[in-house]
């Protein structure tokens, strides 16, 4: 039982913070119908810099906020530097110039930074708490929980509250129409990427601190988190978020339960299953005409 | 459809459905004269390569065997990506999960081999063809699964199956022999050739054996129904559908012959490496695989040689080159490995932008206009070679053409400019 509790909360934690990494994924899909092959590499991007200036600055959360910035930035600078120019006819090219931007940027901080892993630092205690015998959730777990929960809340009440939500569902949902009623379509994408980007970097800031800093640091968080977004469907945001606590979860009980090496083979199977049952993951919408 | 509608927007019209039904009912495959001598031209120019290259291995130092009997390999590989992504547009991210297959196939296969004292040269192909079938099965299976799935979601299923790899070489550690793979015990090379006769060499010789026949059967198959309906589904799947195509086997048939080339392709590497190991079939293999695919030249099977030959030499040059430099070794140790992933990345995104032919629709831009030069200046040269028209541009204008159209020919059928017959 308190491996189980500790296994859940564990998992729950994870799963936030893959939640929070597929929601920037599918902000982009949705605006761009783009898988970004590059957003791990721009979210560890953001983590070098916040690690940078947290040691320059002494301070988390100057490092912090210089991370946000810089992911606002980096997004801006891909999508209008690079993937803006990427012809839409064939869905591989734009897989494929994501994936060239990953190898550069992780080119470049190999070359900045060398491979050496480097500790990240944390705002907080990442020791648990106990009640009773049993250890549950240390303050960095909550802290996890809190800013996913207010980045998850932040994007459903910009896309349903806001002026600017309703331009990107509506440019997202019909683009031409959307121009014709006087949306700034292009901008508004530019937008999706930053938004994402800053997602993205919120995310690498959470999970990197357990385990280590390195150039590839995010690459199986984007598989896990891509995973997780395919299964809740890459339309849905709702969907994403579901997917990621359902994958966090399923990736701790059974590396918990069945050993560490089995747990790319469970997340597999669920993705197999899901796929054969619902092609288009578990939250997506029927599609009615297909010519 | 005429040659001038063509030229104005050929993409566009590639990808409507009307376009998809008059590319199959005036396809040039159908009425081409020369249809029935495709075979024999495949056959001669793989024997002319074949020929090229035996020489070449024989005459260069064993380190360069090595590095032809690796592009040799990727070649199998890659060949068989560009006809699955390129020409029926399934991107797979698991390719080199299916070269893993077929490599711990022929490394089993070869080690049991080996512990009963079974050493002819005759168990290497034998092997190969078993880790062939292995990756066919592997393949349909996948491929049943993916003629489901669309665009990221099959892109999301095969990167799953990659990252599964390691997990599984040490679950089942008592047959996989987990991080530390197993040994591929092949026979060396015949003592008849000669006693110091360089195993590099003869390693070079069974990947060529592969490479060739891979892109022989590759390059028969693209140019017969099976190609044709592969285009069609890629191009539109309800056109094709419409045109009789069973668009569901079609792409399965495209995975499974893709991953058969995965399979042959990782066989070849575990032999040459004489070893099978999960690092060496890791997620950046896979992407490299696309790396080459997309540098070389989508759908083109020429382009597959130069994708392969870009992702072996170019880490090699550049380290070389950088060997050229003074570096302190912490430097070294930083630029080496990352200045040609950089390279990479930034060839990758240019070429994806800027040239989407790669490498072979670079050379076949510079061959056309090379041609325009020389039939401008010499009014006069028709050849009776039976040069196809096909080669006539795609998206080159009309002027281009008419500077390059031989006067001597008769109107040809008014589709053949527009075929994508990509060899």
């Amino acid at each position: 039982m308190e491996r189980f509790v500790f296994l859940t909360v564990d998992g729950l934690a994870h799963g936030a913070i893959y939640a929070a990494f597929a929601l920037a994924l599918v902000l982009i899909w949705r605006g761009t119908r783009v898988v970004n092959f590059a957003q791990g590499a721009m979210a560890v991007v953001s983590a070098y810099i916040a690690y940078s200036v947290a040691s320059a600055s002494g301070s988390y959360w100057v490092g912090a906020i210089a991370a946000i910035v810089s992911g606002l930035l980096l997004g801006v600078l891909v999508e209008r530097g690079v993937m803006r120019f990427v012809a839409h006819t064939a869905p591989l090219s734009a897989i494929v110039v994501a994936l060239g931007v990953s190898l550069l940027i992780a080119a470049i901080i190999g070359i900045l930074y060398g491979v050496d892993q480097r500790p990240f630092p944390v705002p907080f205690s990442r020791t648990p708490y106990t009640i009773g015998s049993y250890a549950v959730f240390s303050p960095f777990t909550l802290f996890t929980f809190g800013v996913v929960a207010v980045v998850v809340i932040g994007i459903g009440l910009l896309f349903t509250r806001t002026s600017v939500g309703l331009r990107m569902r509506a440019s997202a949902f019909a683009p031409e129409t959307a121009r014709l009623l006087g949306v700034n379509v292009s901008r508004v994408l530019t937008v999706g990427w930053a938004l994402a980007a800053v997602v993205g970097a919120v995310a690498s800031l959470l999970i990197i601190p357990t385990a280590f800093l390195q150039p590839n640091a995010m690459d199986l968080v984007f598989v896990t988190a891509f995973t997780a977004a395919v299964i809740g469907g890459l339309d849905s945001p709702v969907g994403a978020v579901v997917g990621g606590l359902v994958v966090g979860l399923l990736l701790s009980y059974v590396s918990g339960y069945l050993g560490s090496n089995v747990t790319s083979i469970g997340v597999l199977v669920l993705l197999v299953a899901v796929l054969l049952l619902r092609p288009g993951g578990l939250f997506t919408m029927r599609q009615a005409r297909r010519v | 459809m005429t040659g001038s509608d063509a030229a104005v927007a050929p993409s566009a019209e590639r990808r409507t459905a009307g376009g998809v039904l008059r590319r199959l009912a005036g396809s040039p495959m159908l009425g081409r004269p020369g249809r029935g001598f495709t075979l024999a031209r495949h056959l001669a120019v793989a024997v002319v390569g074949l020929a090229v290259m035996w020489y070449l291995t024989d005459h260069v130092e064993a380190f360069y065997d090595f590095q032809i009997a690796t592009i040799a390999a990727y070649l199998c590989v890659v060949a068989g990506l560009t006809v699955l992504t390129g020409l029926n547009g399934q991107v797979s991210l698991g390719h080199s999960a299916l070269m893993a297959v077929g490599a711990y196939t022929v490394g089993l296969l070869l080690s049991k081999f080996n512990d009963h004292n079974v050493r002819a040269q005759w168990t290497v192909p034998l092997a190969l063809a078993l880790g062939v079938l292995t990756t066919s099965v592997a393949g349909g299976v996948i491929g049943l699964a993916a003629a489901r799935l669309r665009g990221p979601y099959l892109a999301g299923l095969t990167l799953a199956i990659v990252v599964v790899v390691p997990s599984i070489a040490t679950q089942f550690g008592s047959l996989f022999h987990g991080d530390q793979g197993v040994p591929v015990p092949a026979p060396p090379a015949p003592t008849s050739l000669g006693q110091f006769f360089p195993q590099e060499e003869w390693d070079a010789w069974i990947a060529l054996a592969a490479a060739g026949l891979t892109l022989f059967f590759l390059a028969n198959l693209v140019h017969g129904r099976v190609g044709r309906n592969l285009r069609a589904v890629r191009d539109h799947e309800v056109a094709a559908q419409l045109a009789g195509i069973n668009v569901a086997r079609t792409q399965v048939t495209a995975f499974v012959v893709s991953a058969a080339c995965a399979g042959l392709g990782g066989g070849v590497i575990a032999v040459i490496n004489q070893s099978a190991s999960p690092d060496s079939f890791a997620l950046t293999l896979s992407l490299y695989l696309l790396l080459a695919i997309v540098l070389g030249g989508l759908g083109s099977l020429y382009g597959a040689i130069w994708g392969s030959i870009a992702i072996v030499w170019l880490p090699y040059l550049t380290n070389k080159v950088m060997n050229g430099l003074t570096l302190s070794a912490a430097e070294a140790a930083k630029l080496r490995g990352n200045v040609p992933l950089a390279i990479f990345g930034l060839a990758l995104v240019i070429i994806a932008i800027a040239a989407p032919g790669g490498i072979q629709g670079l050379l076949r831009r510079a061959g056309r206009w090379a041609r325009a030069r020389f039939a401008s200046r010499v009014p006069q040269p028709p050849s009776s070679t039976g040069r196809r028209p096909e080669t006539s541009p795609p998206h080159g204008g009309a002027t281009h053409r008419q500077a390059a159209g031989p006067e001597g020919l008769p109107p040809t059928t008014p589709s053949a400019p527009t075929s994508e017959v990509t060899t």
